[in-house]
């Protein structure tokens, strides 16, 4: 077997790879702060909200965690084109990756919920917060920073997933290359560019939001112990 | 065709079409652990290896930077550079072989790190008991750890069989005839997007969710023991 690698496609489609890169990246951007929110809302709701939202909200986690994204993103895309709704890819991708990792950030926000100690919380209610202000000004803060290193782990998950989205037309890093292999028939090296750049870009979006954490949990920035 | 009364839209041979793509699911659902418990458990064992020594050291760092490598990258590229490696080879290969590549090369990096933590969660002072005994390493790893590890390692690979399935959709992108694409196909005929992609969702949720159940009943079963 003996095979000529060519990188030379490099030169001309290099700056195709480049708005690929941007795009995975402004798609993963988009998503992170929205389905964390969603996840955080849904995980609350199901703790300590009605029985009703409990019950919604079980069935939403369960519904998308036993699912492929693929199948979600499909069901999105192409139904929305069937109710005569016109969106682009880029949004139905992001609306498909909030609704996604939402799901999961749920799931992890409740267990970092469910591990702090019984006593923070009859100790805010000694100094008469309120619930309201309990949840969110007590239990929050240290459940985030309890799963951070979980939830950093999913949105990484989350960007690798995004390659997926050239299903649906959006021209992100994987559907760039397809395009550039179609032209130039040189499948096997494309891809192992990609394979590259999607491993440099997992590697920076994992050191980013660390460094997020260290600026948002002064424990951590101050005492520097572990999160 | 109708389930509990609910119009579905589809004809039976669209509805066994689709079923037809579910198997195919199954099938390298099962090439992807079957092939992934076969590479994972080596780098499971890589990665746990006890320190000393420049072969030890070799070990886990290979087994490491494969793992990580491998976690960086999304699996429908490992899927096309996979399909077009292949190729280049002169192998004309059908869609499952490379699927079921991909599917263990990818699942082998997840399943080695679950097990590695179930392998490193065993007390030290079982080694050193077993060494005790005047056990050869090997016969304590199989007698003494390994009957240990496996308890902890049931439900996470559990869980973990509930992502291959979900992942083998993957596939779509190289054109492996499973219930996606089938699912895809039925819906570029009949453009009823709700109802099909519907159905293939409650597939692989009939498929997953008992998994993900099972998986949680072990994890709480454990952490009552």
């Amino acid at each position: 077997m003996s095979y000529d690698f060519d990188f030379a496609f490099l030169n001309e489609y290099g700056p195709d790879l480049w708005r690929g890169v941007w795009l995975t990246l402004g798609m993963t951007a988009a998503s992170i702060l929205p389905g964390f929110v969603l996840g955080t809302l849904c995980a609350v709701g199901r703790l300590y909200g009605p029985r009703w939202l409990s019950r919604i909200t079980v069935i939403y986690v369960e519904a998308i965690r036993n699912t492929p994204l693929v199948i979600q993103v499909f069901w999105l895309f192409f139904g929305l084109a069937v109710l005569q709704v016109r969106i682009g890819a880029f949004p139905a991708a992001v609306i498909a990756l909030v609704i996604n990792v939402g799901a999961y950030t749920a799931e992890i926000m409740r267990a970092g919920f469910e591990t702090i100690p019984k006593g923070q919380v009859e100790a805010a209610s000694c100094l008469a917060l309120t619930r309201t202000q309990v949840i969110w000004g007590i239990q929050f803060p240290q459940a985030v920073e309890r799963v951070y290193p979980a939830l950093v782990s999913q949105f990484v998950l989350m960007m690798l997933a995004t390659s997926i989205m050239s299903q649906i037309s959006a021209e992100e890093l994987t559907g760039a290359a397809y395009q550039i292999q179609a032209f130039t028939f040189r499948g096997f090296e494309v891809y192992l560019v990609i394979a590259g750049i999607y491993v440099v870009m997992a590697a920076g979006l994992r050191l980013v939001l660390l460094g997020c954490a260290t600026l948002a949990f002064p424990r951590r920035r101050r005492l520097g112990t572990p999160l | 065709m109708s389930i509990l009364g609910l119009p579905l839209g589809l004809t039976p041979d669209q509805f066994l079409f689709i079923l037809r793509g579910a198997g195919w699911t199954l099938v390298l659902s099962l090439f992807g652990f079957v092939g992934g418990t076969s590479l994972g458990l080596p780098l499971a064992l890589a990665r746990a290896a006890r320190k000393g020594g420049l072969g030890s050291w070799l070990l886990r760092q290979g087994a490491g930077a494969y793992v990580a490598l491998v976690q960086g990258i999304p699996l429908p590229v490992i899927m096309f550079v996979v399909y077009f490696g292949v190729s280049i080879g002169g192998f004309e290969v059908p869609a499952l072989v490379a699927a079921g590549i991909a599917m263990t090369l990818w699942s082998a990096a997840y399943l080695g790190e679950i097990w590695r933590g179930c392998i490193q969660a065993v007390p030290r002072t079982q080694w050193e008991a077993a060494e005790c005994l005047a056990l050869t390493p090997a016969q304590r790893f199989v007698h003494v750890i390994l009957p240990q590890a496996m308890r902890v390692a049931v439900p996470p690979t559990v869980g973990f069989l509930v992502q291959i399935v979900k992942n083998t959709s993957y596939s779509v992108v190289i054109g492996f005839f499973d219930l996606t694409y089938s699912a895809k196909v039925i819906n570029n005929a009949t453009y009823k997007p709700f109802q099909v992609f519907t159905i293939a969702a409650l597939i692989y949720f009939l498929i997953c969710y008992p998994m993900s159940v099972a998986s949680r009943r072990f994890e709480a079963r454990m952490r009552r023991a």
